[in-house]
């Protein structure tokens, strides 16, 4: 057996047949191609809403007080109603908290903002300055307040775009300019940068952020806090935060073993793991059915490869008669399915990259094309050769040379 | 001229059709020299192409020996069997048996592609000096369908050639040919023998062709009724010059 000289017979052979061969490769092209473009677009639409997720800031933790826990007489109270979470527990959790690297008290305040003749309704979010790194906003114009704010209860405010647009005429500067917020004047020191929609389609441009104490001192009036936000030192370490921000909470509660926790603690990890095993049951789906085509075109080539050895016989009788052994024969019709896969594969991943380019451009849908789809459907490629491949070769490895130069 | 190429000895040959078994040789004795033209004669039924079969080492005997260039080919395997036929025969078939759609060079390169000896430039130069040899040196690159009957069946001679095989096998090789281009054919075959010494076995049913050979072994009913030397050797070359110049109307 030589293998060069088998490939090169078998190239030749191809040659003498190229549109049957072109016709066999088609199932195999449209198949690989199929299934690029189809894990391009599953893995673009995961890809995007991570991204999406990921801007609302992947580490974030939000701690809420938990509405489980009963005040007196057994009514569950809306848990910004509740007071259980106090600025006692954000410095516990800073004092001894490892895999938190920022913390945030929060306190929200719905109301009326005036800026002259110019009103808008939107929401007051009281915060420390560490909020912005949580959130992973952006000052684009002016200064965020400091932690010197906070504590004088300063009436400065940063203001999103929308608030911009709804409060001030077109070119009219924001900066320095006092606004009412329920009719209590408060300076605008900065604007932030833009943040579109989230992913529930609520727009995050609406929103004035103030230092807590400004919010809670003179406008709720309020000495709780309603959340804590917080941000994990890294995406891996949001779970252990999360369980070492549980049990600091629980001690400084007071909690005993056979209580419920009387607060909760999410994070955006869960919130992406859902909506990843979505598009992830998408992905699996679209490569199913990609995956389908892909072996209708392998049976495509076994098909046409024992027409083909048929059709052949007296050649493969003549082979054999100059000196083909059976593996030659064998070899050959192995590597004829060979090459027409994984020709047709290499085609079928141009195609499928062009075709997924294609779909952005037009239909502007976000796909991926990853090595890794490319590399499975090459190897799913050159496997079905063999596989499908390999039932003609050997039919026709085990022709008798007598019968096979007799065959009309 | 006295090596001893083939070696018969009480060569038998059976066939099981169901619960019949059909003796197709039935004791086939004799030995071929090189630098013999032999023909094979004999009726359909005579056992000629069960014996051209083993002849051509596709097949083996039932019992009795065969030896080929001294290799007794009873004891060897599929594959020992297709190394030999690779080597040591040239087949040259009745009906070419040319890969269509494949040059004359390459259809006469087949043989060596399956011999990993033979280096590709190796190659290329034996098919182009085996196509000389048989007078086709101008048609390289021709496919079959663009050559005559005489033409296709030089280049299957070629083939035949390009190993070097210590015997060229042909089997009904005139029988797809006019008069004319059958004496083109015998009168190569017999320039291949004379001339380079090349040993012919030709198998046949026609009397006039065993005309052309050196000796002529003649089978009935799978026994050889007769093996003897032609004294009387016919030229090929003249009989083609005897023949009417056009035979155009």
């Amino acid at each position: 057996m030589n293998i060069p000289n088998l490939i090169r017979i078998a190239i030749r052979a191809l040659q003498r047949n190229k549109l049957r061969a072109f016709l066999t490769m088609l199932g195999i092209i449209i198949g690989v191609a199929a299934v690029i473009a189809m894990v391009a677009i599953g893995q673009g639409s995961k890809k995007s809403i991570q991204d999406q997720l990921s801007s609302m800031g992947s580490n974030m933790i939000t701690i809420r007080a938990n509405s489980n826990a009963t005040v007196g007489g057994g009514a569950r109270l809306e848990s910004a109603a509740l007071q259980t979470l106090t600025l006692d527990d954000i410095r516990a959790i800073e004092k001894q908290a490892n895999y938190i690297n920022a913390i945030s008290p929060a306190v929200q305040s719905r109301g009326q903002a005036i800026n002259g003749a110019l009103n808008w309704p939107t929401s007051m979010q009281g915060v420390a300055p560490d909020y912005l790194e949580i959130r992973d906003w952006k000052v684009k114009q002016g200064v965020a307040f400091s932690d010197e704010d906070v504590t004088g209860a300063a009436k400065v405010c940063l203001v999103g775009q929308t608030i911009v647009d709804n409060l001030f005429t077109p070119g009219d500067d924001p900066i320095g300019k006092i606004i009412r917020y329920n009719k209590i004047p408060i300076k605008i020191i900065g604007v932030l940068g833009e943040k579109g929609e989230n992913a529930f389609g609520s727009d995050q441009d609406d929103v004035i952020l103030a230092p807590y104490t400004t919010v809670q001192k003179r406008i709720m009036a309020i000495t709780y806090i309603q959340n804590i936000y917080a941000s994990a030192i890294d995406e891996n370490s949001t779970e252990k935060a999360t369980a070492e921000i549980s049990q600091i909470l629980r001690t400084s509660h007071k909690l005993t073993e056979s209580q419920e926790d009387d607060f909760s603690v999410r994070t955006q990890a869960e919130l992406i793991n859902t909506f990843s095993s979505t598009s992830e049951l998408l992905t699996v789906l679209l490569t199913a059915i990609a995956g389908i085509s892909l072996i209708i075109g392998g049976i495509g080539i076994m098909n046409i490869m024992y027409v083909s050895v048929t059709e052949r016989t007296k050649e493969i009788g003549l082979r054999m008669s100059i000196g083909a052994k059976g593996i030659d024969i064998l070899m050959q019709f192995l590597i004829e399915a060979i090459l027409i896969s994984i020709t047709g594969g290499i085609i079928g991943v141009l195609l499928g990259i062009g075709a997924t380019k294609l779909i952005t451009s037009l239909l502007s849908w976000p796909t991926l094309v990853s090595e890794s789809s490319i590399l499975l459907s090459f190897a799913v490629c050159a496997i079905t050769g063999v596989f499908f491949g390999y039932y003609p070769a050997q039919k026709a490895s085990r022709l008798d040379p007598i019968e096979a130069l007799r065959y009309e | 001229m006295t090596t001893k190429i083939l070696e018969l000895n009480e060569l038998k040959r059976e066939f099981r059709m169901g619960s019949e078994v059909v003796r197709a040789l039935k004791g086939v004795s004799f030995d071929i020299f090189s630098g013999e033209f032999v023909t094979i004669m004999g009726s359909s039924g005579s056992g000629k192409t069960t014996l051209l079969n083993i002849l051509g080492c596709l097949d083996k005997p039932t019992s009795g020996n065969y030896l080929v260039d001294g290799v007794d080919i009873s004891g060897l395997s599929r594959n020992e069997l297709a190394s030999l036929r690779n080597q040591k025969i040239g087949f040259v078939f009745q009906s070419y048996n040319l890969l269509a759609r494949t040059s004359a060079r390459e259809n006469v390169e087949l043989p060596l592609l399956y011999n990993p000896a033979v280096s590709s430039k190796e190659r290329k130069q034996k098919a182009i000096r085996a196509l000389e040899s048989v007078k086709l040196a101008e048609r390289l690159d021709h496919l079959p369908n663009q050559l005559s009957g005489g033409q296709q069946q030089r280049v299957a001679i070629a083939r035949a050639l390009v190993n070097e095989p210590v015997m060229i096998l042909a089997d009904e090789a005139t029988g797809n040919l006019d008069s004319r281009t059958s004496y083109e054919i015998m009168s190569l075959m017999q320039e291949l023998n004379q001339q380079q010494g090349k040993t012919i076995v030709f198998v046949t049913h026609e009397p006039d062709i065993a005309a052309f050979s050196s000796r002529t072994i003649t089978l009935k009913d799978g026994k050889v009724i007769k093996d003897s030397k032609n004294e009387n050797i016919r030229s090929a070359k003249d009989m083609l010059a005897a023949l009417p110049v056009t035979e155009d109307y």
